[in-house]
């Protein structure tokens, strides 16, 4: 099973597409590795430099329909290559989120309250997330501050998370 | 209760079924290109799992950019040939036998009534004309489809499309399924099925059901599908008479796959083509559709003919028909591309290749080439392209070019007008 605990980056934005997640530009390339420079190149966020903002990062906090646009693999894997398992958002564009978990990684809703709740406390902060799987919960913690929160998937994801993706599930299973 | 076409085929290929709506089916086949396969082929690599579940069910071919235009085109064919003689994958198509991945699998009988086919590749939903569930799917999906010949699907929940009317005089399947996405749209069968059905489509022959379902994933769908029948028979029969004793009894075996009357649609759409137009897009979407004659007059730069949608015999042989004895204008570059090696040499032995050359035209190898960009006739900034192909996005044929899609005939007259023009100008 992949890691799903570690620092954040806080995305304060709907509608982050796949282009600017990784720039259509870069799909030509044949290995996944070779995405790893150009995550979220084209997204033009106040207080975000790219590069350097997602060094060391492990886990995205973002707002709703994030994934939209095309439904290139590469978007999770241009995450994945920089060590970044882990979205929680309001809500996932559908292929995205199928995506994510079909490469063991974890796409996880939660209420909007929820997350301008996230917003609020702990945005713009040095953060931390722990991942509880077997509990279903993420402990969210910076400095002073710590909050448990329980979050939902179905079975099916659940079962592709534990086995590292519809790949190695399927290969062991059929 | 009665079943849909695809309701039939996940029921006789379910392996699993982990979750209430996800469905995981054997697959009879897994088609492979050189875009899309060699990052699935690394991946599996990478990961200790180089394997293929049977290389007789997984058929590849090289057919986007064909010969190699750069070194990394070059590698992505490299990758996908080293792989098929690596796992003995008998049914690769390498250059001067290989064409249109969809219009190749097809022709060489490798698709059938009741199949389940995946691709890295939107149009898979194309053989879907054969009574089969196709889908194109992503990265891992292949992966797995490679490793181990399944997929995982959501329910299929289907929109019936019925077609009724007699079709007019230079009016095409591809005018039926512009006119289609132009009235649902876009997104008008998302993650849903398009069942086509009714006199139009039990007429046509399996070319122009192929036209129809090519397009169904430009409004959304997974697939588009049409009832098996006696034409489908036929068109198989070379490839399937020694499995049967009679064409009537390959009919009985592959009626099993057909829709039952009583079957449950989450809509049914009825479609009269009495009155229908030939159809063009405008703009960058392809539900974005008008009737050509109010288009009349635009200017176009490009004619291109080929592709997945209207590469095949009929498409040449229509075209040829309005432009035998005619040039083109001298404003307009003309591309014709015969989508596999056998309806280049069957256009050949016809005459067609001839007239598309006295006409003006360029004719070049079996590839996707100009379709999607990449080779063979991209565009400039700001150049305009008459194309028979199903996608009109903004830059799909070159970085600022503008694609408008018609059927062959309308692309024909187009070229000698040097503007969008309606065929019935050159009849006969
Ligand atoms: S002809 Fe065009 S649409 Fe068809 S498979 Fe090739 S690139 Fe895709």
């Amino acid at each position: 099973m992949k890691n799903f605990s570690g620092k954040v980056l806080f995305l304060d934005r709907s509608d982050i597409n796949t282009d600017e997640i990784i720039p259509a530009r870069y799909l030509t390339e044949i290995s996944k590795e070779a995405l790893k420079p150009y995550l979220l190149e084209d997204l033009n966020l106040e207080e975000l430099i790219p590069g350097q903002d997602v060094d060391g990062k492990s886990i995205i906090i973002t707002r709703a329909n994030f994934g939209c646009g095309s439904s290139r693999e590469h978007a999770p894997w241009a995450l994945e290559v920089n060590g970044i398992n882990l979205v929680i958002a309001e809500s996932f564009a559908r292929i995205f989120r199928q995506n994510m978990f079909n490469c063991g990684m974890m796409a996880v809703e939660l209420p909007p309250e929820t997350i301008e709740h996230i917003f609020t406390v702990f945005g713009g902060r040095e953060t931390f997330v722990e991942t509880d799987f077997k509990e279903s919960k993420f402990t969210i913690k910076t400095q002073g501050k710590k909050e448990d929160i329980f979050y939902s998937i179905s079975d099916f994801d659940r079962a592709l998370v534990k086995a590292g993706g519809w790949l190695e599930y399927a290969d062991s299973k059929y | 209760m009665g079943k849909t076409i695809a309701e039939k085929i996940f029921d006789s290929h379910r392996v699993d079924s982990p979750s209430e709506d996800i469905h995981v089916l054997n697959l009879d086949a897994a088609f492979c290109h050189e875009i899309t396969t060699p990052i699935a082929i690394n991946n599996l690599v990478s990961k200790g799992k180089d394997r293929v579940f049977d290389p007789l069910k997984i058929k590849a071919v090289i057919d986007h950019v064909t010969p190699a235009k750069d070194s990394n085109t070059a590698m992505q064919g490299k990758i996908l040939r080293d792989w098929a003689r690596r796992h003995d994958i008998k049914d690769f198509f390498d250059i001067g036998r290989n064409g249109v991945c969809h219009a190749i699998f097809p022709e060489k009988g490798f698709v059938r009534p009741g199949f389940t086919i995946i691709m890295g590749d939107s149009h898979t939903c194309t053989h879907g004309a054969f009574g089969a569930f196709a889908a194109g799917i992503g990265t891992t999906d292949l992966e797995v489809g490679i490793l181990k010949g399944v997929c995982v699907f959501h329910t299929p929940v289907t929109i019936k499309i019925n077609i009724a009317g007699r079709m007019p005089e230079g009016v095409y399947a591809k005018d039926v399924i512009l006119s289609i996405i132009g009235r649902i749209g876009v997104n008008g069968a998302t993650n849903k099925i398009i069942e086509f059905a009714g006199p139009v489509v039990d007429k046509m022959d399996m070319e122009e059901r192929m036209t129809l379902c090519n397009m169904a994933v430009e409004a959304g769908a997974t697939c588009g599908i049409c009832n098996p029948d006696m034409t489908t028979v036929k068109y198989l029969w070379e490839f399937i008479k020694d499995e049967y004793s009679t064409k009537k009894a390959a009919l009985e075996a592959f009626e099993k796959y057909a829709a039952d009357s009583d079957a449950l649609y989450d809509d049914v759409i009825e479609c009269d083509v009495n009155n229908l137009e030939p159809q063009v897009t405008f703009g960058y979407k392809p539900d974005n559709v008008k009737p050509v004659k109010e288009m009349e007059g635009t200017p176009i730069d490009q004619v291109y003919i080929g592709s997945c949608t209207n590469g095949r015999i009929n498409d040449l042989r229509v075209a040829a028909k309005i432009l035998k004895g005619r040039k083109i204008s001298n404003l307009v570059r003309g591309i014709v591309s015969p989508a596999t090696p056998k309806i280049y040499s069957q256009a050949m032995e016809e005459g067609i290749i001839k007239i598309f050359m006295d006409a003006g035209f360029c004719v070049t190898n079996p590839t996707c080439g100009a379709c999607l960009g990449m080779s063979n006739g991209v565009l400039a900034d700001g150049e305009v392209c008459a194309s028979t192909t199903n996608r009109n996005f903004n830059g799909r044929m070159g970085k600022g070019g503008m694609v408008y899609l018609m059927s062959p005939a309308t692309a024909a007259a187009s070229a000698i007008a040097g503007h969008i023009t309606n065929s019935e100008l050159y009849k006969g």
